[in-house]
C-alpha cells in the first residue's frame, strides 16, 4: 500500500462557462481526516464529486489509492473508483433492507462472505440489531450510520463525505459526529469530508482544507487554521470576529484600538485590515490604562457570553467573550486589551 | 470492518470489473430515438418524391372536402367534448348531491369504449332496421323511410356525438384534477367575496383550469384524427380515410403520404395551439392542502339535474352500448367462440404485450439514457422519441410500411445479385412490423409514465449505487427497476390496452391472414353483423376498463411512493 489515498492534482471545473474549481491541488494521506471547509456554493462539493468520479473531470489529474483514476487519457467511471460515498441524504435503497444496502456494494465470492462483511460492518456502527428493518422505520441519526456502513463495507481506498451531519440537528447531530469519528478512525481509511460548518471541521479533521470560490485558500491543522488564517477570509470563517482598519507606521499599524505589532514587511502607509476575534479582548478594570469600552449589552450564547462594547471612535461594537461569570452588567465600563496572538493583520485587498 | 477479510487484489479486481460507460448509454438513446423518427421521416420523405401531378390533382378534387371534414369534426368534438367534460367535472368537485362519489369515477368508465365499437353499436340501433326505429314504425303506424324524419346515424354529427361521447373523459379528467387543486386556495376566497356558485365557475374556476382543459381537448383532438373506424364506417371523408382512398383505392403510396403529409400539419397546428393555450400556465398554487371543497348542497329538482347530466354521458358512452353488446354477446356466444375467438384474442394477446413489453423496455432505456446523459442532444432525441403518440396510426401505417418494403427490397436485390437466391419480403407484413408501428405510436405513454417514476428517485441513489461498484446498467436494473415496479406496470398496461384497441395501423401491418379483435370487430360490425363481433368487442372493452382504473388511482392524492418516504 502506498502512503496516498486521495490526490487531486491542478482541477479546474466549470459548469458552461461558469468556473466552480479553479486549479485545486489537495493530498490526503493515509488514514487521514481532511475537512473541506466553504460557504455554500464554493466549490467544495463538486471537488468531491470529482473525485468521486460522478462528475467528469475536465482538467487535472485524480489518483485514488496507487492509480490514476482521472486524467487526460483515464476516466474511471465511478464504479470503478473504490471511493465510499456518504451523501446529505443518505441516499439508502428504500427497497432493500439495512442488511441489502450494506451487502449492495461488497463483492465477495460467495453469499454467505457478503452477508457476513456486511453483518460485520453494521455491528461496527452499532446496528446489528436493525439488520432486517428498513430504511424508512429508521431515525435520522441511524440511516446516517447504515449510509457509513454500507460505504465502508466494500473497503474503500478513500472515503468521500457530502455534508453527512446537514440532516441532523442539535444534541443528535454531536452524538452521531462522535460515532462517526469513531468508525472512520477504526476503519483508518482516508477520508475526505465536505462541511460548511466550522465548529465541525475543527472537531473531525487531521488537516482541513479551506474553499473559497473555487480555489483552495489554506490548507492546515485546525490549530494552524485557526491561530495562523492566511487570509482574512480564513480567519473570519472560524469565528465571528471584529475588522478594523488601520495605516502601517513604522512596522506598527496605528488602530483605533492603539497601535499593534506587525510582524512581516508591509510597506509603509498601507492601508490594512486587522481582524481581532472576540476572545482576543480581554476585559480588566478601568484605570490601569488600556483603552476604556462601554458594556453595551450582553447576552448569553451557549456556555459563553457575547459582549458588546461601544469604544470612542468606533463606529461600530466590539464584540468580546467571556465566560458568564466574568461578563461585567450593562453600561459597565471596562478597559480593553488585546491577545496579540489572536489578532491578524492582512494587506487590504481592495487596495492592491 | 475485519469480520472477514478477503484479499485486497480479490476485491479490486471484482470491484474494477464493473467500469461503465455512459457513451453505450448515450449512443443507444439516440439510436432508438432516430429509429422511432424513422416513420415520420419516411412520410414526409415519400410525399416530397417525384409526384407533383398526384399533390394537383389531389388537391383539386379530394383534398378541401377530407380538410372540412375534418376540421367540422375535430369543431363538433372539441365543443361536445368541452361541455361534457367540464360541466360534469365542475359538477362532481363543487355540488353535493346523490351519487356524487360513484359518478366521480364512473364517469371516466366510456374512456374503455373504442369509437368503432359504439359507431357499430348506435347503427345497429337507430339504423332504418334497428330496433328503434321499428318500434316508432309499428307505435305510430308509419311503413316507409320517407314517411318520417329520423336523425341518419352514419353522418358527420352522428360521428361527432358519438365520438364526443368516448372521447370525454379526456377533458373530464384533467379539469377535474385542475379543479380540485384550486379548491382550497381560490374558490373559498371568491365564496367569501360574494360570487355564487355559477359566477364563482365562470369567473374563477374556469379561466384557472384553462391551462388543463386546453391540455384535455388537444389530447381529445388528436384522438380525433386518429380515428379510422368510425369515420370509415360513416363514410365521412376525413383525412385519415382518405388515407386509405388513396393508398388502396387509387392504389398511390405517394398520395397517401401526401394527405399523411397534410394531417400530420393538423396535428402541428393541434400541438401549437395546446402550447400557446398553456404558456402563461403558473401553478402558484398558494396552498398545498388537500382539504376537501365544502359543496354547494344540492336539493330537489337541481340535484335530480345535476343527477340527470352525470348519469347521462355514462349511459349513453358506456352502459346502453355494454348492455347491448352483452346482450349480443349471450345470444350468440356458441357461434362467436367458434369463430376462433380464443385465436383471436390470443393473436390480440401477444401483439399488444409484445407492444408493452418493447415499449416499456425502450422507454427505460430512453429515460435512463436522458438521466445518464442531460446534454440538450440527447435530450432532443429523447423527445423526437416520444412524438409517436401525436402522428394518427394511418399517417403512421404508411410510413412503416414504405421503409420497411424498401429494406426488403433492397436485400433480397442484394442477395440475388450476389447469392443468386430471393429473400422476398422478410419484414413487411411480419409481426415485426406491426410491432413497430404499435412501439413508435405508443412510446409516448409508456415514457411519460416511467419518465415520471424515474424523477422521483434521488440522484443520489443513482451516485450511492455507481459508487458501490454498479456499471449504469446494473444500478437500472438493481435499484431503479425495483423503484419503480408500480410506473413500469402502469406504463406497459396503458400501451397494452392502446395496442389492443389499435384498428388502422393494424389493418395495414398485420401479417397475412392474422386477424386481432380489433379487426375481427371492424370487419363483421362493419359489414352489420354485429352480433357475430359483439364478443370481441366486449373483450376489448373489457380490457380498456384497466386504464381506468389506473387513473382513478392516479388523481386521488392520497398516493404515496415509497421512493418519497425513505
Amino acid at each position: 500500500m502506498t502512503q496516498v489515498g486521495l490526490r487531486m492534482e491542478g482541477v479546474c471545473h466549470a459548469y458552461g462557462r461558469h468556473p466552480v474549481v479553479a486549479d485545486l491541488s489537495l493530498e490526503v494521506g493515509a488514514g487521514e481526516i481532511v475537512c473541506l471547509l466553504g460557504p455554500s456554493g464554493c466549490g467544495k462539493s463538486t471537488v468531491l464529486r470529482i473525485a468521486a468520479g460522478i462528475e467528469p473531470l475536465q482538467q487535472g489529474r485524480v489518483i485514488i489509492g496507487d492509480r490514476v483514476v482521472a486524467d487526460e487519457r483515464t476516466a474511471i467511471s465511478p464504479e470503478g473508483r473504490r471511493a465510499g460515498l456518504v451523501f446529505q441524504d443518505y441516499a439508502l435503497f428504500p427497497h432493500l433492507s439495512v442488511l441489502d444496502n450494506v451487502v449492495f456494494g461488497i463483492r465477495a465470492p460467495s453469499p454467505e462472505e457478503r452477508y457476513a462483511i456486511a453483518r460485520g460492518a453494521l455491528g461496527q456502527v452499532g446496528l446489528a440489531a436493525q439488520a432486517q428493518a428498513y430504511p424508512h422505520t429508521l431515525s435520522g441519526g441511524e440511516q446516517q450510520r447504515v449510509a457509513l456502513a454500507r460505504a465502508l463495507a466494500p473497503r474503500p481506498d478513500v472515503m468521500l463525505l457530502d455534508e453527512p451531519f446537514a440532516s441532523l440537528d442539535g444534541r443528535l447531530r454531536d452524538l452521531v459526529r462522535d460515532d462517526t469519528l469513531a468508525v472512520l478512525r477504526a476503519a483508518g481509511t482516508p477520508t475526505v469530508l465536505v462541511t460548511h460548518d466550522p465548529d465541525e471541521a475543527m472537531l473531525l479533521a487531521d488537516r482541513i482544507a479551506v474553499m473559497c470560490a473555487g480555489r483552495l485558500i489554506q490548507v492546515g491543522t485546525p490549530s494552524v487554521i485557526y491561530h495562523q488564517p492566511a487570509t482574512s477570509f480564513v480567519a473570519s470563517l472560524l469565528s465571528e470576529i471584529n475588522g478594523l482598519q488601520g495605516v502601517i507606521k513604522n512596522g506598527h499599524v496605528n488602530t483605533e484600538l492603539g497601535r499593534l505589532a506587525t510582524g512581516d514587511g508591509l510597506a509603509e502607509g498601507r492601508v490594512v485590515e486587522v481582524l481581532i476575534r472576540p476572545v482576543a479582548i480581554r476585559l480588566e478594570a478601568p484605570g490601569q490604562g488600556g483603552i476604556e469600552a462601554r458594556v453595551r449589552e450582553s447576552r448569553m450564547i451557549g456556555p459563553h457570553s457575547r459582549i458588546e462594547l461601544e469604544v470612542a471612535n468606533l463606529a461600530v461594537p466590539l464584540i468580546a467573550r467571556a465566560a458568564p461569570a466574568a461578563t461585567p452588567p450593562s453600561g459597565a465600563v471596562v478597559a480593553i486589551a488585546l491577545d496579540p496572538h489572536q489578532v491578524f493583520i492582512f494587506a487590504n485587498d481592495g487596495l492592491d | 470492518m475485519t469480520a472477514i477479510v478477503i484479499g485486497d487484489e480479490t476485491a479490486r479486481r471484482l470491484w474494477r470489473r464493473g467500469r461503465g460507460s455512459q457513451k453505450r448509454w448515450t449512443t443507444v438513446t439516440v439510436l432508438v430515438a432516430a429509429l422511432v423518427a424513422v416513420p415520420v421521416l419516411g412520410v414526409v420523405a415519400l410525399a416530397l418524391g417525384p409526384s407533383a401531378e398526384i399533390w394537383r390533382h389531389l388537391a383539386t378534387t379530394v383534398l378541401p372536402t377530407y380538410a372540412l371534414n375534418t376540421l367540422w369534426l375535430m369543431l363538433g368534438v372539441g365543443i361536445g367534448t368541452f361541455v361534457i367534460g367540464v360541466g360534469t367535472a365542475w359538477l362532481v368537485t363543487a355540488c353535493a348531491f346523490p351519487g356524487r362519489a360513484i359518478f366521480a369515477w364512473a364517469l371516466m368508465v366510456p374512456l374503455a369504449m373504442p369509437a368503432y365499437v359504439i359507431a357499430y353499436v348506435y347503427t345497429d340501433l337507430l339504423d332504418y332496421a334497428g330496433p328503434v326505429q321499428m318500434l316508432l314504425r309499428e307505435a305510430v303506424g308509419w311503413r316507409l323511410a320517407g314517411e318520417y324524419w329520423f336523425p341518419e346515424v352514419r353522418s358527420l354529427g352522428g360521428a361527432i356525438v358519438l365520438m364526443s361521447l368516448v372521447l370525454y373523459p379526456y377533458v373530464y379528467l384533467l379539469a377535474r384534477a385542475a379543479f380540485h387543486e384550486q379548491s382550497v386556495c381560490v374558490l373559498e376566497v371568491s365564496r367569501t367575496l360574494g360570487c355564487g356558485a355559477w359566477r364563482s365557475f365562470a369567473k374563477v374556476a374556469l379561466p384557472l383550469a384553462r391551462p388543463a382543459i386546453a391540455a384535455g381537448i388537444a389530447l381529445v383532438l388528436l384522438e380525433t384524427l386518429n380515428d379510422f373506424g368510425t369515420v370509415d364506417y360513416f363514410a365521412v371523408n376525413t383525412f385519415t380515410r382518405g388515407i386509405f382512398n388513396v393508398w388502396f383505392g387509387m392504389n398511390s403510396v405517394a398520395g397517401a403520404a401526401q394527405i399523411a403529409v397534410a394531417l400530420l400539419v393538423v396535428v402541428l397546428v393541434v400541438l401549437a395551439l395546446e402550447r400557446a393555450a398553456r404558456r402563461k400556465r403558473r401553478y402558484h398554487h398558494t396552498s398545498g392542502r388537500q382539504r376537501p371543497l365544502a359543496r354547494y348542497e344540492l336539493r330537489g329538482a337541481r340535484a335530480g339535474l345535476a343527477f340527470a347530466a352525470c348519469l347521462a354521458p355514462i349511459s349513453l358512452g358506456f352502459l346502453l352500448p355494454g348492455v347491448i353488446l352483452a346482450g349480443h354477446a349471450v345470444e350468440n356466444y356458441r357461434a362467436a367462440l367458434g369463430e376462433a375467438f380464443v385465436t383471436l384474442a390470443a393473436n390480440s394477446l401477444f401483439l399488444s404485450a409484445g407492444a408493452a413489453a418493447i415499449a416499456v423496455g425502450l422507454s427505460l432505456v430512453l429515460a435512463y439514457g436522458a438521466r445518464l446523459d442531460g446534454r440538450p442532444a440527447v435530450r432532443v432525441a429523447v423527445r423526437v422519441a416520444s412524438l409517436g403518440y401525436a402522428v394518427p396510426g394511418a399517417v403512421l401505417a404508411v410510413g412503416v410500411l414504405s421503409p420497411f418494403g424498401w429494406l426488403d427490397n433492397a436485400v433480397d436485390g442484394w442477395m440475388r445479385a450476389n447469392l443468386g437466391v430471393s429473400t422476398g419480403l422478410l419484414l413487411s407484413g411480419t409481426v415485426a412490423a406491426i410491432l413497430f408501428g404499435y412501439t413508435v405510436r405508443f412510446l409516448a405513454i409508456s415514457f411519460g409514465t416511467i419518465e415520471a417514476g424515474l424523477a422521483k428517485i434521488r440522484p443520489s441513489m443513482d451516485d450511492a449505487a455507481r459508487s458501490l461498484g454498479l456499471t449504469p446498467a446494473q444500478t437500472l436494473w438493481r435499484v431503479h427497476v425495483p423503484l419503480m415496479r408500480g410506473s413500469a406496470l402502469a406504463a406497459a398496461i396503458l400501451v397494452f390496452v392502446d395496442a389492443m384497441k389499435e384498428l388502422p395501423m393494424t389493418l395495414v401491418l398485420r401479417p397475412f391472414n392474422v386477424q386481432t379483435l380489433a379487426t375481427h370487430v371492424y370487419q363483421y360490425a362493419g359489414d352489420e353483423q354485429l352480433e357475430r363481433s359483439a364478443l370481441a368487442a366486449l373483450a376489448i372493452v373489457a380490457v380498456g376498463l384497466l386504464p381506468v382504473i389506473i387513473l382513478s388511482g392516479a388523481i386521488s392524492p392520497a398516493r404515496r411512493d415509497r421512493a418519497d418516504r425513505a
